[in-house]
């Protein structure tokens, strides 16, 4: 079943979803040499954004963590797709950047926080377009 | 989004390449915020100097290439080096370079070297309802609520974007209906006595944030309390806990002279009693350590004041830390130092002090694993984090005496 959303930074990708269970600050919550979150008050502390369709109910805390999307941009552990439950203008300010600069940036949806928390486990693709995108599980997480 | 002559100009790059791009990471971010229209800043506070990975000296590379200037005055949040005691940071060779390079381009811009995240203490004062384009949380929080200024939460590279081009998208926290408060937050059960506690407000600070997220909310019953300080040390408890950006402490911000006047006229849409059971939870969440050992004790962030200073000399009665003891400050705080002798003392008392930096932005305390003792809310956030410390919240008091015996002492007391 696909998924509408709206378009914050558009592409097409796929990976695992990651959903995740706490609000998170990039900055300070993830390193941006590794991908993995590291905020020791986090439940799912120790687990690799990179590469991952990561959904984020909601965002806390610094405004530096548009540097912590762009070095995880141009390290190449970006997650492969967002999906916000809110515009998070900091977190695609780093997508802006890294487009300046010549990078390939990860698409990015909002969708109501409530049917993030409705995604079951699995393999998704989104493809953000003008406008819209569509989020759609297309297989199992192995 | 409507653009000005003005602004077409930036677009079409007859300011450069730089202000082309400066323009279009403003313009596109505000179209996702649902502007229409992009309105002047005067000024602007700058986030974008720390070394987070070669990225980000790769961005401010690009502008100062690009040809891209402030169009504003702007001042600078904290670097990854201390340019005043470089010895001060642990970092090696090719991040330590990048650091370099990274503040000396933000400098290239035309940005003033103040590397502090209190530039409301370095000079840095918009007036009440100055439109402005401020970055780091805590001095966003400041820059609302405490000046009246008026800023969304610029994170790094939207900040010197709309330093360059002199203009943000008008949304948000640039639009005085937005800024009333919806939350009301009471304190009728917190003693007189706690309330007049600096320790008081980075822990009713983290309360706050986390119980408000990025809403605007209101607090009664501190105005009698509420000086610069414990201001300063509220709102960035409550920008690290949750997504601050404003809050009014009623009978002392400037938007809030009554409380009605804090939620323009408007109803609470919720209210939220804080009394001492509250007030506890939100100390558990301050600390990560049960208190067994500290290994260092880390003050200043933000930046410490002259005042603050002050205060700690006060504390150390000419005694002398056997713990690493780092203070951290800006350099307009370090030449007040200088001038007042008090730099002497605090070497004397075997404190360092850090400045241009912190210590949880780079490496500076040399074991990775220890208990870091502090008195500000956001070193507890984020030092488990970054530097990979177990925290111990503590009054000033509590980390002096702990510094002082070489282990923890506490004045549970504080908190009755």
């Amino acid at each position: 079943m696909a998924l509408s959303g709206r378009t914050l930074f558009p592409g097409r990708a796929e990976g695992v979803l990651l959903k995740l269970g706490a609000p998170l600050s990039f900055w300070g919550g993830v390193d941006p040499d590794s991908g993995r979150i590291v905020d020791g008050r986090h439940p799912q502390r120790g687990a690799a954004i990179g590469g991952t369709v990561l959904a984020v109910p909601r965002t806390v805390g610094s405004s530096s963590s548009s540097a912590v999307m762009l070095e995880l941009i141009r390290a190449g552990h970006a997650p492969a797709a967002l999906v916000l439950g809110q515009v998070d203008a900091i977190l695609i300010v780093g997508c802006l950047a890294g487009r300046e600069l010549g990078y390939a940036c990860p698409p990015v949806l909002e969708m109501a926080a409530d049917r993030i928390a409705g995604l079951a486990t699995g393999r998704y693709r989104v493809a953000a377009g003008n406008g819209d995108g569509v989020l759609e599980k297309i297989g199992p997480s192995g | 989004m409507r653009l000005t002559d003005d602004q077409r100009a930036f677009a079409e790059g007859r300011h450069g390449e730089a202000a082309a791009a400066a323009l279009r990471i403003v313009a596109d971010t505000g179209a996702l915020l649902g502007a229409e229209r992009l309105i002047p800043v005067s000024s602007a506070h700058i986030d974008g100097c720390l070394y987070h990975g070669d990225s980000g000296t790769e961005f401010a590379e690009f502008l100062y290439r690009g040809g891209g200037r402030v169009r504003v005055p702007a001042t600078l949040n904290v670097g990854s080096l201390d340019l005043l005691r470089p010895e001060t940071v642990l970092l090696d060779g090719h991040r330590r370079q990048m650091a370099l390079r990274l503040m000396r381009a933000y400098v290239a811009l035309g940005c003033r070297a103040t590397w502090t995240c209190s530039p409301y203490q370095a000079g840095h004062r918009p007036g009440a309802g100055e439109q402005v384009a401020w970055g780091e949380s805590n001095a966003v929080a400041f820059c609302n609520s405490v000046l009246g200024a008026r800023t969304n939460r610029y994170g790094d590279f939207l900040d010197i974007a709309c330093t360059i081009t002199g203009y943000a998208p008008e949304y948000g926290l640039h639009v005085k209906a937005n800024r009333a408060a919806k939350v009301l937050f009471t304190t009728d059960a917190v003693s007189d006595r706690l309330k007049g506690e600096d320790a008081f407000w980075p822990v009713i600070g983290a309360l706050f944030g986390r119980r408000v997220g990025d809403a605007v909310g209101a607090v009664d019953g501190l105005g009698g309390f509420a000086g610069e300080d414990r201001m300063k040390a509220f709102g960035a408890a409550a920008a690290s806990f949750g997504s601050v950006a404003l809050f009014h402490i009623i009978g002392a911000t400037p938007e809030a002279p009554t409380r009605d006047a804090a939620f323009q006229g408007a109803a609470p849409e919720e209210i939220v009693a804080i009394g001492p059971a509250e007030l506890r939870q939100a100390l558990d969440w301050l600390s990560t350590s049960a208190g067994g050992a500290v290994t260092a004790i880390g003050i200043g962030s933000p930046h410490l004041s002259l005042a603050e200073f002050e205060n700690l000399l006060a504390e150390l009665r000419g005694r002398t830390a056997r713990l690493p003891f780092y203070a951290n400050t800006g350099r307009h705080v370090v030449q007040r130092l200088d001038e007042l002798g008090y730099r002497q003392q605090l070497d004397a008392a075997g404190v360092t002090i850090v400045a241009d930096t912190c210590i949880v932005t780079t490496p500076i305390i040399a074991d990775g694993h220890g208990v870091l003792m502090t008195n500000s809310a956001k070193f507890a956030h984020y030092a488990p984090g970054n530097i990979g410390h177990e925290v111990l919240y503590g009054s000033l008091s509590d980390c002096v005496e702990t510094a002082v015996a070489g282990r923890v002492v506490r004045d549970p007391a504080l908190w009755r």
